[in-house]
């Protein structure tokens, strides 16, 4: 058994999105990281290895240039490194993409599941939820911090009525908000052991995945309307200006 | 189209955004059934216009949240050839949990809904938006207050289902709200405080305006990560809330771009900060270029006229 992390490579959140001929325009973006939430899942899913777990495999799906943050993640100690490969992600739609993830957790016999709440490019958080369902595990959603208990887990979970502390067993999926534990950051010797480190790499149809016609097309990207320029005051005795317009010119108190 | 609506609720009942999804629901000819987890808001739900029929639907499994044992709870019922939930933490997890025991597409988020299934959705954090089409079946979330509610004043019947499912996992410990103050997910005002407030306890000028307004109180990330008792709960942002209320008030925000993530589709925009050159300003609809120490004490008198 291994603990397994699910990493997607998004555009930075620095960078800027450009649309062209109506489609995001990913050949302009300027920096690609991993995506936030997947950062603190995998620091937890490390802190679960030191703790006395199974080795940790970090699994992607995306194009070639994704390999690159499956490095990133053996340099702070991940033990190997699954590439599911598919040029264009967003030509899938959520079943098609969560099959192809339930399947390489399969392969690579993980029974706890770290990933992220929702990605930082689709925004959605269908694939930790989706995943378990497919795999027959509980997923614990919005979770900051995990630790073992027993021959299961405790983890720390917001919910609607404040913060709980949940206990689930294997096989289960962490989907991570941001947690309160520090990010590692890779030493020298990471970066260089992660530079050898063999990313196994492989398709959808290696997996038993046959991906049929997806349910979702994109008719278009566009950008965000522009928001007319707003109006801008000097000094705190502008506040009753302020105040006026909000209630008289937008109706909002 | 039958259109099976999830309601969308916390312990004390529906959430405003249950009556949005009828009302999505309704202008896209949709006849809609509504299903109550739990049971929580079956007669408040009967009593949205447009609503043609509301299932209570009941269980020990509505006792611990757990996504993946709700949808199977709500599976047998939820019939209609779109499904809607809310894009709350729950309702995703619902959404996307019942979409997979399906086998049918689900999307997150939406911000616009046409019949024939044409979505409309902010992507990149709101840098960008997608339009799709969308087979049916499938399931859809709906972003709050980016739709119009349905009115009060329908009376459907309410049926009672009882439902199992396995749930795999429990409770151990609730913790205390780090406050009992509104979230800022479910305000439709916010009064955010960064890290220009100084000390956190400054944050009590924050409270004193929210409550004049029933506002919710929220937080840039510097606050949260420089001060222990600001709690992640009130982060808006790229690593926190994604908020859309009718006013967002930032004092003392820079206005990263990670911050604006979270906060810039919200309907009207005021920044109180005493460089006039902060980002937050191309954003804001009303910019106050003062310090907070000058700013609060005359918005709170002059919201108190109101
Ligand atoms: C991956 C990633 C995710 C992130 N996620 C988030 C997120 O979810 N949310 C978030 O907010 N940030 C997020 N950030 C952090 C973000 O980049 C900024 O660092 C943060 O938003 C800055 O917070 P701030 O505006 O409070 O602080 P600062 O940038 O330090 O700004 C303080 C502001 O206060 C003003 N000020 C100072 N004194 C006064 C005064 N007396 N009166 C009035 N104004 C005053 C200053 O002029 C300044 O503009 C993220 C960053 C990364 C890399």
């Amino acid at each position: 058994m291994a603990i397994g992390v699910l990493l997607k490579q998004v555009p930075d959140t620095t960078a800027k999105i450009g649309v062209s001929e109506g489609r995001v325009d990913e050949t302009a973006v300027s920096k690609w990281s991993m995506s936030p939430y997947d950062e603190y899942a995998l620091e937890s899913a490390l802190r679960l290895k030191e703790a006395g777990g199974e080795d940790v495999v970090a699994i992607t799906c995306g194009p070639t240039r994704a390999a690159k943050m499956l490095t990133d993640a053996a340099a702070v100690g991940v033990d190997s490194l699954l590439h599911v490969l598919v040029d264009d992600l967003s030509a899938l739609d959520s079943t098609q993409v969560q099959s192809i993830l339930a399947a390489a957790l399969g392969r690579a016999d993980c029974d706890v599941v770290f990933c992220g709440k929702q990605a930082a490019d689709t925004n959605a958080g269908s694939t930790g939820p989706g995943v378990a369902l497919l795999l027959g595990a509980s997923c614990v959603s919005h979770v900051s911090e995990v630790s073992p208990d027993g021959g299961g887990y405790l983890a720390l979970r917001a919910s609607t009525g404040g913060d709980e502390r949940v206990q689930v067993s294997a096989p289960c999926i962490f989907a991570f908000d941001k947690g309160d534990e520090e990010l590692r950051r890779p030493n020298v010797r990471g970066i260089m052991m992660a530079k050898k480190k063999a990313i196994e790499t492989i398709s959808p149809s290696d997996l038993g995945v046959s991906l049929d016609n997806s349910r979702v097309t994109v008719v278009s990207h566009t950008p965000p309307p522009e928001k007319p320029p707003g109006q801008k005051f000097e000094g705190a005795e502008s506040v009753a200006t302020v105040v006026g317009k909000l209630r008289d010119e937008a109706n909002v108190i | 189209m039958d259109v099976t609506v999830i309601a969308d609720s916390t312990a004390d009942g529906l959430n405003p955004v249950t009556a949005q999804l009828v009302g999505a629901a309704s202008s896209i000819g949709g006849t809609t059934t509504v299903l109550c987890p739990g049971g929580v808001g079956s007669s408040q739900a009967s009593a949205i216009s447009g609503v043609a029929k509301v299932i209570s639907v009941e269980g020990d499994c509505f006792g611990t949240f757990e996504g993946g044992a709700w949808a199977n709870a709500l599976n047998s019922l939820a019939t209609g050839e779109l499904i809607l939930a809310a894009a709350s933490p729950r309702g995703r997890d619902i959404a996307a949990s019942l979409a997979a025991i399906r086998k049918i597409p689900v999307i997150q988020d939406v911000t616009g809904l046409e019949a024939g299934m044409v979505v409309t959705r902010p992507i990149y954090s709101g840098k960008a938006i997608e339009t799709s089409n969308v087979s049916t079946p499938c399931v859809i979330t709906l972003r709050a207050n980016a739709f119009d509610d349905a009115p009060e004043g329908g009376s459907a019947d309410v049926g009672t289902v009882n439902q199992s499912a396995d749930v795999g996992l429990a409770v151990k410990e609730a913790l205390a709200k780090a406050s009992e103050r509104l979230d800022v997910t479910e305000a439709d005002i916010i009064i955010s405080g960064g890290r220009g407030m100084g000390d956190p306890s400054n944050f009590s000028h924050l409270n004193e305006v929210a409550d004049i307004i029933g506002a919710a109180v929220g937080a840039s990330r510097a606050a949260v990560d420089t001060w222990d008792e600001i709690p992640h709960s009130m982060q808006v942002g790229q690593t926190g809330k994604t908020v859309t209320p009718s006013l967002y008030i930032a004092v003392g925000i820079s206005g990263a771009i990670q911050h604006l993530a979270g906060m810039k589709t919200s309907k009207y925009i005021v920044a109180i900060n005493k460089d006039p050159d902060a980002p937050i300003f191309g954003v804001a609809d009303y910019g106050i270029v003062a310090t907070w120490e000058d700013a609060l004490p005359v918005l709170k008198s002059e919201l108190a006229k109101l």
